[in-house]
């Protein structure tokens, strides 16, 4: 079958260069970034201008006072972790210590739920390694009640809104008390009465909504802003661009972030355009104010939110932030980032870890202690421990099918089509054949229900190895 | 070789073939693509011809559009085939009715890569076979590989194609052939004859079908990962079918498929994606339409069900051997 006389087909676009007296030829340009595998990290490159800086414009003050400081950085705390300058919020340190832990448990939740995948309790999991400030911090800068519209690293706004760890870790597992139903991939929450919208695995649709849910709060003359949360890869999707026209145009009480962790999988920041200028610098060209953070300080991270919170709430208009910060674990438990990236890059990481540098600015305050720390540390493990060990009891991935099968042809429609009913009808059939030692464990679920219904009632759980 | 392996080889040969052949996508260049399809390619045709890009479908289609009027013939990636919706304005309006539109001053000869199907665990939005969308759409050519021997000759010949083609992978099967029996040992591609894969060029026409198996009983119609569960269970069943793996389902090997339909007189449809407007439903129109007075017995067919793909009852949705077994001896009562 091999034919290597095939014709070299005949070009039919123009030729390579059209020749126009002695003009050099186009050449393109394709981001390359800063090291490789096998290379020494460079992070000449960085500006990172010292903490406290940066002007703090007037919460009320005209989108294009904030413009200048857009390629600059919000920091507060300095070296020597002292909290300096004009954006120190000045938080008490009973707030700073339970955001403290917050961080910590939310890096103890992703080190046990990593561990969870690869022992096989899931099919997936996602870290939010490194970023921990940025959901914590921008929870505790937000009402209670704004509604969040994430991406898949934001577990930290669950996690500080006091969302139980069981209830993510059922999520995760799948299992029967997955009050998504086990259709969702594992992290891809949903928690409408903790204003935490459901993620999509589509990169970048939830920054439209919360403009849409913004403008919607305005129309009903509500007192609540809407936030939203894309990885700087994302920004380049055209729902990136249609949610800052809608949000400027409008001017939606939303506040708009951009987690810039440098790489979009295997993918630098630059293939979303930072090398022409920062992802905060956008706000300009819409004529929305702007903030560019340092995305792992904790006080900074706090202080932009607060700022631009205060500002939506106050009518002021949108804002964009965006936080600079690393992705220090890989992009998920699919990925291996050895693969694409220098190995030294996280630990040479110039702006730190968020978690470290809280605590030194504690310890230098003389409010906390590593001996406090590490004491956290063990409870906070042993918190996740305990919800992990609760979780299980409704059963993990792979052991078997927790939900009734009925519960698969819900929520498609509030009403059950025919085509459904007879559909649900036949998995039910399927499952007396496929599993039959599950015939005589008939649960109400195969039968039809409504929408509305749980799904939490038992399938059974002892079917070891019929899941994958 | 397995179905990775044989993309990228056939990209490479194209490359090394003809200088216009382009290739990019998220994470396609340095990294060579999630799946790893395009693996060692930027070293070795350059970073203008092998790249990553932006995060932004709409753009890599767009842009693909942009460059085959120049005279490119750009192979783009998306990394999974849930994600050519945010692309599918400059994929249907444009790409498809570059041709129509210009009355032939510009076409878009591009070929749009993409992993399609479920039953690895995607959840909803790294599951879906969206093929009835583009088969819907008039000027689209829609390729399905169902081994790697065929994914290297048909990737070829869809890049050597002067209309834009969508060619979908099916990833359940990139490293093996799938029985449908999720629960049994995983098998690859090395003792199968689909995983044979010449070296160098070599096509394989699209809008040809391929017999995998003759018989007499019924026809089956199937593509991508059904071929091989259809396979499995009619073996397994004893039943003397004809197997057609369609490979391309536009242009339709309409022939071939009424050819065997008029010799078995019975026919069975199977894919993966959802029941209702599936493609499946044309086949059916069709068959019923060609080839009525030679049916024996009502055409039937097995499909996904008319829901999101789900994450953990993934097996329950999947149409396994239960499914088509059922539809087989529905069909053979009569
Ligand atoms: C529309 C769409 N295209 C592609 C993907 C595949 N994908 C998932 S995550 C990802 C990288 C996202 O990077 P970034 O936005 O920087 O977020 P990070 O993972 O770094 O937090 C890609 C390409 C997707 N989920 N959705």
């Amino acid at each position: 079958m091999a034919d290597d006389t095939a014709p070299i087909r005949a070009m039919h676009g123009a030729p390579a260069a059209s020749a126009r007296g002695n003009l050099p030829p186009l050449e393109l340009h394709v981001p390359e970034p800063h090291s490789r595998p096998g290379e020494k990290p460079d992070y000449s490159w960085l500006e990172i201008p010292e903490a406290g800086s940066l002007a703090r414009p007037d919460e009320a003050c005209p989108a294009s006072e904030t413009w200048a400081g857009t390629l600059g950085m919000v920091r507060v705390l300095d070296e020597d972790n002292r909290a300096v300058g004009p954006w120190d919020p000045a938080l008490d340190p009973e707030t700073l210590r339970r955001m403290l832990r917050t961080m910590a448990l939310t890096r103890a939740f992703d080190d046990r739920m990593y561990r969870g995948q690869r022992q096989g309790k899931t099919s997936f999991y996602m870290k939010s390694t490194g970023e921990e400030a940025i959901s914590v911090a921008g929870a505790f800068a937000l009402a209670a009640d704004d509604m969040v519209f994430p991406s898949y690293r934001q577990q930290g706004i669950l996690i500080a809104r006091g969302y139980p760890l069981e209830e993510m870790i059922n999520q995760i597992y799948s299992n029967r008390g997955d009050r998504l139903k086990g259709r969702q991939l594992p992290i891809m929450y949903s928690a409408r009465d903790y204003g935490f919208f459901t993620i999509s695995g589509n990169l970048a649709t939830q920054f439209p909504q919360a403009v849409g849910w913004a403008m919607a709060s305005a129309i009903k003359g509500d007192t609540r802003i809407a936030t939203s949360f894309v990885g700087e890869g994302s920004s380049a999707e055209g729902d990136f661009h249609a949610a800052m026209t809608f949000a400027a145009v409008y001017n939606a009480p939303v506040v708009l972030n951009v987690v810039n962790n440098q790489w979009a999988i295997s993918s630098y920041s630059g293939f979303a355009g930072a090398e022409r200028t920062t992802f905060a610098a956008r706000a300009a060209g819409y004529g929305v104010a702007g903030l560019r953070v340092d995305g792992n300080d904790t006080l900074a991270v706090y202080a932009a939110m607060r700022w631009a919170a205060n500002r939506a709430r106050a009518n002021g208009g949108p804002t964009l932030i965006e936080y600079f910060t690393y992705r220090a674990e890989g992009h998920s438990t699919s990925d291996d980032p050895s693969a694409y990236r220098s190995a030294q890059e996280r630990e040479e990481w110039p702006l730190g870890d968020p978690i470290m540098r809280l605590a030194n600015h504690l310890i230098a305050l003389g409010e906390w202690s590593e001996e406090q720390q590490s004491e956290m540390d063990r409870e906070v493990a042993e918190e996740v421990r305990t919800a992990t060990k609760q979780a299980e009891r409704n059963g993990v991935l792979g052991h078997g099918f927790h939900h009734p099968f009925h519960t698969m042809f819900e929520d498609v429609f509030e009403e059950l089509p025919w085509n459904l009913e007879e559909q649900a009808a036949q998995a039910i059939r399927e499952r007396e054949i496929k599993w039959p030692e599950r015939v005589g464990q008939k649960h109400s679920g195969d039968k039809p229900r409504t929408s509305a219904q749980g799904s939490t009632e038992s399938a059974n759980e002892d079917g070891r190895g019929e899941g994958q | 070789m397995n179905m990775i392996e044989a993309i990228n080889d056939a990209l490479d040969t194209m490359m090394g073939h003809d200088p216009d052949v382009v290739v990019f996508g998220e994470d396609v260049g340095y990294f060579g693509g999630v799946f790893r399809a395009s693996a060692n390619l930027q070293k070795k045709y350059g970073k203008s011809r092998v790249f990553d890009t932006p995060i932004n479908e709409c753009g890599i289609i767009g842009a693909a559009v942009g460059m085959a009027a120049y005279g490119l013939r750009p192979v783009p990636e998306i990394q999974f085939a849930d994600y050519i919706y945010p692309g599918l304005d400059q994929l249907i309006s444009e790409a498809a009715r570059l041709r129509y539109r210009s009355a032939g001053e510009f076409t878009a000869p591009i070929t749009v890569r993409s992993p399609f199907g479920g039953g690895i665990f995607g959840g909803q939005t790294h599951s879906q076979s969206p093929e009835a969308l583009f088969t819907h759409v008039s000027g689209l050519k829609t390729v399905i590989p169902a081994t790697p021997h065929d994914a290297k000759g048909l990737l070829i010949a869809a890049i050597e194609d002067n209309d834009p083609v969508i060619f979908l992978e099916p990833k359940r099967i990139y490293n093996g052939p799938f029985d449908g029996y999720y629960d049994r040992p995983s098998k690859t591609w090395k003792n199968h004859e689909g995983g044979q894969v010449p070296e160098g060029y070599y096509s394989i026409p699209l809008g040809k079908a391929r017999t995998v198996r003759e018989g007499a009983a019924m026809t089956v119609l199937a593509y991508g990962t059904m071929v091989h569960v259809a396979e499995s269970v009619l073996a397994e069943k004893g039943v003397d079918a004809e197997i057609l793996d369609l490979r391309t389902l536009w242009p339709l090997d309409i022939e071939a498929v009424e050819k065997s339909v008029e010799k078995t007189g019975k026919c069975l449809v199977i894919h993966e994606a959802t029941r209702t407007s599936g493609f499946g439903a044309e086949l059916v129109s069709l068959v019923q339409e060609r080839c009525f007075y030679h049916l024996e017995a009502p055409i039937e067919r097995v499909t996904g069900f008319d829901t999101p793909y789900p994450h953990s009852l993934e097996w329950a949705y999947f149409p396994g051997p239960v499914r088509i077994g059922e539809a087989v001896d529905r069909l053979l009562k009569d």
